[in-house]
């Protein structure tokens, strides 16, 4: 009998794709945090006082609190002092369109496989494209300008639209929300701005591609999406980073706002570098993502795909305060090798008739520890609140885990909150049916892995679905020695 | 048995020192010290301690409990203890204030080799064959109460049964706590040891007369191999009495352990069951069923360690919650890596009744191994209004109708219980309290 | 075609298969007969590569060895397996599970894939032949199909991907009538010169409409009895039980010599 651990096994070892290291030249900050490098940061951006104040107000917060303990990852102590929090790759002149971007970063965008260039003239997609610290280039400013649609950097934002910046920065998660989104809120450094006016659709999906090149930098970018009344926008975001091994730091803080009747969704294919197969180097991705469904009807959709990292902590929220509201959650995870991940949701229901929906699907392999965390909580005022929850987890192999862990709070009696999770490994029986038909094994267990997630795959995007799933059929690769 | 009363401290709980009388051997005194040290140590739970996230202990903490002794006066007859806990048709061990009180208790003829008797009658007599129990208690995992149920149990139940032996009638222990003026604190610790390939039922029922006092209860179940146990447990102490009770089991190899919690009564009230599957083959179920109405609160943490292969656990847990009451799951499964076909399902349902009304459910699974088939489920949720609608359209009031489908809601459990007097004694009490509910339900459709 | 001998299987250490001998030529329906228990579908999976099974004996295939092949290898080579309970493979479409199925054993055989749109085209020819609905095609597969639909969905695939061997395990249980009759239709169009089947059956009613040209009585773990179609009408008479004694004598006298035909 053929073992089946050890077509997995390989599995684990499967090779990272976006490793490359571009050759930048980089202006980055001296190592370590105080106020000093914060001044710097803000300075270094050309940022109003009220922005370094609302820094310096997150960072002496920052300093009162203690690394949360509680989730389920190892990893060596965080040395703060070491890291470099700011790193920006020199532009030679200033930009004014794409073909003033340093050809060393459009070249090294193509061959992530994102031209930046070609998505200007053909995709329809804009891209908002950012490197280390800092946005370098985003497409398509003028045409979504011509409806209203603000779609820039983060620091372009601060600059050129400061009273949007001062009325919704903060609002979703406060600069002391937690131990990582106070550091964000200290040192962050770019990250993308929408706004999509009163009535707009957005008329194009707006991406954000993020890549780590410095080594030894932390990656703190911040985004912040609004919309306004009746307005909706489909936001992808996209990352990877080279092979590094030593870890690097990334906590990013992204905050949505939805105002009556407007819909976000909100696409991630997180392919940070997850590390060497003995688990060395790799991303650690602490990323605090929460929407507000401030307005009536309004509706905010997560999807995320997160297959690197050597540790993820994330728990994309939908804060349901207007009525009727709707809050979604679509996740794959999957770790192999020795990656570590603990994802799942915050929905939290305060408006009347508000409904959220949980799919969660969970992949472990090698020595991968997959954890589903999350909160459905239905507060006394939500009448008529409705949840579901489904949470699958898949293991291949023995020497993975998975854990699922719902907390469900529920102060309304009118509230419905089902939620159902189930673990198994890979069917021996499906695989054997695969097989017979002709399918090698490597095949089949890639595309029983793919039907396994074609629930969350199905809420992407067309374009990410099919990256998505070439990432996971491309993890699979090589497994049958 | 005599014993030196210890000091009442101002200091409440956290100022209790155990008894160390004469009477016992030196190795139960070194249990005591250990547990008193390990509270001063670790201090009480919290609601940051994530297996008490849900239960405030603080309201017992402030209480100036004095701990129970032995040979105290009580008001209660046998006749009384019939009316609080029911006869049940077999052996009965009564406890007063956590000790035993054989005048209340009723000893029927047991196989050759069974003894069912008084903790404190073998520490008197033959405390040794107590060591090994009470010196390597199955769980490690201490928290505050079951380590200051070391220090100062001095009582409870000691069951042991021979290998093969088959006791038919349910032997059923009853733990009544009569408070005076003052409040008390009771600390029984039990032990049943069911030999290889026995059968038995072992029910427990707490209850009391009234006024305030804690019950800090500890009950171990070793069974060994091709061992059968069925436990039930019925919580119905005083609605202003604190319940802290822990269970702990370690089955044997292919034997198999069912257990049946059913809270009625108490202002705070927790129920832990901790199973440690640690021999191939072994099955547990673990049932419970909650109706917290009032200002009370329920919580039932579960623990399963899944440690040996091909071992089965089952749970399910109901909760039905009206007036301000609380309910609490907290299940939580572990599988390990070497348990391979491991099966393991935890359920967990519950019908909140009144707007004031709140449950917090959190079954958790944590798995290290591929080779399993785990599932969980919670649902929180109301009536069906269809079948509401259904028993109205055929002339059922419909207060009436509610009151008949909350009551099949609970009745799923009630069914499960295995014992026919203790089945129609639990009946109607749910009936009585689902009937209390009913009346103030006005807020509710 | 296929020549099986001495053929042992045994899981967990039980035996199930105790010396089954066999020869199939090109061309051939065989029947497999016997009660529930006898090993009958155990020998479609050893035949189709199930590894949970620790197996002796030979089986050559085409003058090649069948046991030393992987399930996919074995596929490739042309073998192909009805199975008695289809799998469900959520998410994973039915067409698109087919589509990769045929085109890796193409790959495996050296020929190209077959596109989209030729895919379809044949699909839907062959959908036909079983009166299978094109709505069964986007779904997942043999998800929430009912009993027959995943029969039929069997037959589909097997017309699809062509095989030189068809092993039909127990394709008429669960099946009313009218089901029957269509997957028999099915089946009776695959038969051809180069093909051959092993039809494995409780019943004899399926026999009546897939009309076989060997029947075999298997019993404990062993083929007991061969002969003409006749054979199973006799047993649709006088029961198995009769025959089981005779495999009890048969398995403590020497081999039993197998059916030839």
């Amino acid at each position: 009998m053929t073992d089946v651990s050890s077509e997995v096994r390989e599995f684990a070892s499967r090779e990272y794709q976006y490793g490359f290291v571009t050759d930048l030249e980089t202006d980055v900050a001296p190592r370590g945090l105080n106020e000093d490098v914060i001044r710097l940061i803000s300075s270094k951006k050309n940022e109003p006082d009220w922005m370094l104040e609302w820094r310096l107000k997150a960072y002496r917060g920052w300093l009162t609190m203690e690394e949360p303990t509680w989730q389920k990852a190892n990893y060596a102590p965080i040395d703060y002092q070491d890291i470099i929090y700011y790193a920006a790759p020199k532009p030679k002149v200033a930009l004014t369109s794409l073909d003033e971007v340093d050809p060393e970063v459009l070249a090294m965008f193509d061959k992530l496989g994102i031209s930046l260039a070609e998505q200007e003239r053909l995709s329809g997609v804009a891209v908002d494209a950012i490197v280390d610290s800092v946005s370098v280039a985003t497409t398509f400013k003028e045409k979504l300008a011509d409806v209203g649609v603000i779609f820039c950097s983060f620091s372009e934002a601060v600059q050129c639209h400061p009273e949007l910046v001062k009325r919704y920065l903060g609002t979703v998660v406060p600069r002391r929300d937690n131990f990582f989104a106070a550091l964000n809120s200290a040192v962050f450094s770019d990250g993308s701005f929408c706004f999509i006016p009163k009535g707009v659709r957005c008329p194009m999906e707006l991406s954000t591609y993020f890549r780590i090149n410095a080594a030894d930098t932390g990656q703190f970018e911040r985004t912040l999406i609004i919309a306004e009344e009746g307005a909706s926008v489909s936001y992808l975001e996209g990352c990877t980073a080279p092979m590094r091994d030593t870890n690097q730091l990334h906590a990013a803080v992204v905050e949505l706002v939805a105002l009556d009747d407007a819909q976000i969704k909100y696409s991630t294919v997180q392919n940070w570098y997850p590390g060497d197969a003995e688990g060395r180097g790799g991303i650690y991705n602490f990323v605090t993502k929460r929407g507000k469904c401030a307005g009536v009807n309004s509706k905010i959709s997560w999807t995320q795909v997160e297959t690197g990292s050597a540790i993820t902590w994330k728990y994309p929220g939908v804060i349901l305060q207007g009525d009727n509201s709707v809050g979604e959650f679509y996740s794959v995870a999957l770790t192999a090798n020795h990656q570590q991940a603990d994802t799942g949701t915050k929905m939290i229901h305060i408006g009347k008739n508000t409904s959220s929906t949980i799919v969660s699907k969970a992949i472990s392999a090698g020595h991968g520890q997959n954890t589903y965390r999350g909160l459905v909580k239905v507060l006394d005022s939500a009448s008529g609140a409705r949840n579901h929850t489904q949470c699958d987890s898949l293991l291949l192999g023995g020497d993975c885990g998975a854990h699922t862990f719902p907390y469900v709070e529920v102060k309304n009696p009118t509230a419905q909150v089902e939620h159902e999770a189930s673990t198994s490994k890979i069917g021996e029986d499906q695989l054997f049916y695969c097989r017979q038909r002709g399918i090698p094994e490597e095949d089949a267990v890639s595309m029983i892995v793919n039907g396994f997630c074609r629930e969350v795959f199905k809420e992407l995007p067309m374009e990410f679905a099919v990256e998505a799933q070439k990432l996971l059929s491309v993890s699979l690769e090589g497994s049958v020695g | 048995m005599t014993t030196t009363a210890t000091t009442a401290s101002p200091r409440g709980l956290a100022g209790l020192e155990p008894a160390l009388n004469g009477h016992q051997p030196g190795w139960l005194g070194g249990i005591r010290r250990a547990g008193l040290e390990w509270v001063a140590e670790h201090g009480f739970p919290t609601l940051g301690d994530e297996d008490w996230k849900y239960t405030r202990v603080g309201p017992i903490l402030d209480v100036p409990f004095q701990p129970a002794v032995g040979g105290m006066k009580h008001r209660l007859s046998a006749s009384a203890i019939d009316g609080l806990a029911g006869d049940l048709g077999g052996t009965r061990l009564v406890f007063a204030n956590g000790y035993f009180a054989p005048e209340l208790s009723t000893l029927m003829a047991l196989p050759e080799g069974t003894t069912v008797t008084s903790l404190a009658s073998v520490l008197a007599g033959d405390a040794e064959r107590l060591e090994p129990f009470l010196a390597r208690p199955l769980s490690s995992q201490h928290h505050a109460f079951t380590a200051l149920n070391a220090a100062l149990a001095e009582d409870g139940a000691f069951i042991q049964i021979p290998p093969d032996a088959t006791i038919a009638a349910p032997i059923h222990l009853v733990f009544v706590s009569d408070a005076g003026a003052s409040p008390l604190v009771s600390s029984p610790r039990s032990v049943v040891h069911a030999g290889a390939r026995s059968q038995a039922t072992i029910v427990e029922t707490h209850v009391g007369s009234g006024g305030v006092y804690l019950t800090n209860a500890v009950t171990e179940v070793i069974l060994e191999d091709g061992a059968q146990v069925q436990h039930y447990k019925v919580q119905d102490e005083a609605d202003t009495a604190f319940h802290l009770a822990a269970l702990h089991v370690r089955p044997g190899r292919d034997s198999s352990f069912s257990t049946h919690a059913l809270a009625l009564g108490a202002a705070i009230a927790r129920h832990e069951v901790w199973v440690k599957l640690e021999a191939a083959g072994a099955e547990v179920t673990l049932n419970g069923l909650y109706l917290p109405d009032g200002n009370q609160h329920h919580d039932n943490p579960t623990l399963i360690e899944h440690v040996a292969p091909r071992c089965t656990s089952r749970q399910l847990y109901k909760g039905v919650l009206g007036g301000h009451g609380r309910g609490v799951f907290n299940g939580h499964i572990v599988v390990g890596p070497d348990a391979l076909g491991t099966d393991a399902s935890q359920t967990n349902k519950n019908l909140l009744l009144s707007d004031t009304a709140e449950v917090d459910t959190r079954p958790r699974l944590e798995i290290l191994t591929d080779d399993v088939r785990c599932t969980h489920g919670a649902a929180v949720g109301q009536l069906d209004e269809e079948a509401v609608f259904y028993l109205r359209s055929r002339g059922v009031p419909h207060q009436q109708a509610r009151g008949v489908l909350t009551y099949a809601f609970a009745g799923e459990m009630l069914q499960l219980i295995g014992v026919g007097p203790l089945r129609s004694r639990v009946e109607s009490k749910v009936a009585e309290r689902l009937n209390r509910e009913d009346t103030d339900r006005e807020t509710f459709r | 075609m296929l020549q099986i001998e001495n053929l042992r299987a045994s899981i967990g250490g039980k035996e199930i298969l105790r010396g089954v001998n066999l020869e199939v030529h090109a061309g051939e329906v065989h029947a497999v007969m016997g009660p529930n228990g006898s090993g009958k579908s155990t020998l479609a999976q050893v035949l189709a590569g199930r590894e949970s099974y620790d197996v002796t004996g030979k089986v050559l295939y085409e003058g090649e060895d069948l046991l030393a092949l992987s399930p996919e290898e074995r596929a490739a080579a042309g073998v192909f397996l009805a199975f008695q309970y289809p799998v469900e493979i959520p998410g994973v479409g039915n067409l698109y599970f087919v589509r990769t199925a045929l085109n890796s054993l193409r790959r495996q055989q050296g020929l190209d894939e077959l596109d989209a749109i030729d895919f379809l085209s044949l699909a839907k020819e062959r959908m036909r032949l079983v009166e299978m609905d094109e709505s069964f095609m986007g779904r997942s597969v043999n998800e929430g199909f009912s009993g027959g639909e995943k029969k039929r969905n069997e037959i589909f695939q097997m017309a699809v991907l062509e095989p030189k061997l068809a092993i039909l395990d127990e394709t008429d249980s669960g099946l009313d009538i009218d089901a029957l009759r269509v997957v028999a239709q099915g089946v009776n169009a695959l038969r051809s010169e180069g093909r051959a089947m092993l039809v494995i059956t409780h019943y004899q009613r399926l026999l009546d409409y897939i009309v076989p040209d060997v029947v075999h009585v298997f019993a404990d773990g062993q083929i007991v009895r061969s002969g003409d179609k006749d054979l199973a009408l006799e047993l649709e008479q006088h029961g198995y039980a009769d025959l089981e004694q005779r495999a009890t004598l048969a398995s403590a006298a020497a081999p039993v010599v197998g059916a030839t035909s």
